[in-house]
């Protein structure tokens, strides 16, 4: 388990446990993620890419194999909150302002807090762009603006792995997009190791500096696809262009065969 | 057909007039029809019983109001007490939610007799009572309030690595809200309940007393009186309530 190493998994099979028989959701992963990373993982719909970030973030104990982050055990990552995840859902509490969810995380978990947790909430308010807004309760934002405090709150724990569980599957095209470039202004500044789980070819491409294909029943590695070729010299992700294309109609294919 | 909406005046103005042709109608009819005064009496001669046995009243009351409230407080934090053990418990909760949901199919007036036959003619029977009768609805809608935080909530929790504490404060307690308030509502009007039923079995005090000696004197001024006080009582109350409950609405909204 090198110093650089983000993630690293071993043979690692997820499921759960039903009565009797566990149902095995995906199985015999192996993968090392650097730090610092952006890694997008693609998948059709059971592939289990949801469970292996589930298992990430310490929700669902591995079945069989091994899974490290930074070197350590899962638990123990998440409880020195080197671990966030932002869910498909905002999960906002809705009795609670933009600023005061942010705030959140400064105010539980503190007993099993080893390090400190820099108070910047309005700093995060201003990364994603809601300097404004932040005594808006939920329910007078927008999806887009919602997600972004989501964001915001998991960034308050200053992690070293982002967990992105389809964060903006549930949001027009074009806000979509807005979010993808801010994401990735983010996650150049703070330099976090990202792994983010969607269903959009062009949104894995776009993002990733590699994409993980799973394949569905029984849910498996299929691929794991450098995509460092289709990035500017400057590092910054293109849309179009023949490459791009040729990508796309290759992850779809390798979409199409996992799916069967 | 399409119905227009009413206007601001009319939805303040139309009860007022329902009630008060009732009342005009109750007034008329009761001489109209022969019904001596000892039976039913008009409203004017209620009103008038109020103005001269006002104090006679009030004195009964004050021991009524006393017992719903300390009903009201005791059964409902023993109910959210309960719900609390339920919720981190669910051992206990199998084991005993059968049971409470079986007691609670015992009728109060079944009941009463046998809790002033324990503990006496004093006040606490009745509070008791009353307090009995706050403790299911609210035992079962706080039990299902601290139920509502959704997987992916409790999941942030166990990220942000909460303790049990931390979870219950910060998320379960703002969800059960306004299902405690719905059965806060309905308690206080059925603790004033409680305390009258109690009153009726054993004693010589309280609107309950009033209610059952007006009766057995044929005092139909007085029983109907004590009628009126006991149902004011329960609006009183639940407007507290419902006041309480806006100030909590403003401090932690729900969202939509």
């Amino acid at each position: 388990m090198g110093g650089t190493l983000a993630i690293k998994a071993e043979g690692l099979s997820l499921g759960y446990a039903g009565s009797g028989k566990p149902v095995r959701v995906l199985s015999d992963v192996d993968l090392t993620v650097e730090k610092g990373e952006f890694l997008t993982i693609l998948g059709p719909s059971g592939c289990g890419k949801s469970t292996f970030l589930r298992a990430v973030a310490d929700l669902l104990p591995p079945i069989a194999g091994h899974l490290w982050v930074l070197g350590k055990a899962v638990s123990e990552a998440r409880q020195r909150r080197e671990v966030a995840f932002v869910f498909q859902e905002p999960t906002l509490l809705p009795w609670r302002t933009a600023r005061q969810n942010i705030a959140l995380p400064l105010q539980v978990g503190k007993g099993s807090v080893s390090r400190s947790v820099n108070p910047r909430t309005d700093h995060w308010l201003d990364l994603v762009g809601l300097s404004q807004l932040g005594d808006r309760y939920p329910h007078q934002l927008s999806g887009g603006q919602r997600q972004r405090v989501s964001i915001a709150r998991a960034l308050q724990c200053e992690p070293d792995v982002l967990l992105m569980d389809e964060p903006f599957g549930a949001l027009d095209e074009i806000t979509r997009d807005r979010l993808n470039d801010e994401l990735l202004a983010i996650w150049r500044e703070t330099r976090t190791t990202v792994l983010f789980v969607t269903h959009s070819i062009s949104e894995a491409i776009y993002l990733g500096g590699r994409v993980l294909v799973l394949a569905a029943n029984p849910g498996r590695v299929q691929a794991l696809i450098d995509l460092a070729s289709l990035k500017d010299d400057n590092g910054a992700p293109r849309r179009e262009g023949p490459d791009v294309q040729e990508t796309a109609a290759k992850l779809r294919q390798l979409l199409r065969v996992g799916g069967a | 057909m399409l119905q227009h909406r009413l206007s601001t005046a009319e939805t303040m103005i139309l009860p007022v007039i329902g009630a008060l042709s009732l009342l005009a109608a109750w007034q008329w009819l009761v001489p109209a029809l022969g019904v001596p005064a000892y039976i039913v009496p008009t409203p004017a001669a209620v009103l008038r019983t109020f103005a001269t046995e006002w104090r006679f009243l009030l004195q009964n009351a004050v021991p009524t109001w006393l017992e719903a409230v300390l009903g009201f407080l005791l059964g409902n934090a023993f109910a959210v007490l309960m719900a609390i053990v339920f919720v981190y418990s669910r051992r206990f909760r199998a084991a005993y939610f059968p049971v409470v949901l079986l007691f609670n199919t015992i009728p109060v007036l079944a009941l009463a007799p046998i809790i002033i036959l324990i503990f006496g003619l004093g006040m606490l029977p009745k509070v008791i009572i009353a307090a009995l009768l706050c403790f299911f609805p609210t035992l079962v809608n706080m039990a299902r309030g601290l139920q509502l935080a959704t997987v992916n909530e409790l999941e942030l929790m166990h990220v942000l690595s909460a303790s049990h504490w931390e979870t219950f404060w910060r998320l379960r307690a703002p969800r059960s809200i306004p299902l405690l308030f719905a059965s806060l509502r309905i308690s206080a009007t059925t603790c004033i309940i409680g305390a009258i039923v109690g009153e009726w079995i054993g004693s010589n005090q309280g609107l309950g007393a009033v209610i059952i000696q007006s009766t057995f004197n044929y005092q139909a001024e007085k029983l109907f009186a004590a009628v009126l006080l006991a149902s004011l009582s329960g609006i009183t109350f639940f407007t507290v309530v419902t006041q309480i409950e806006q100030i909590f609405h403003r401090l932690l909204p729900q969202g939509n």
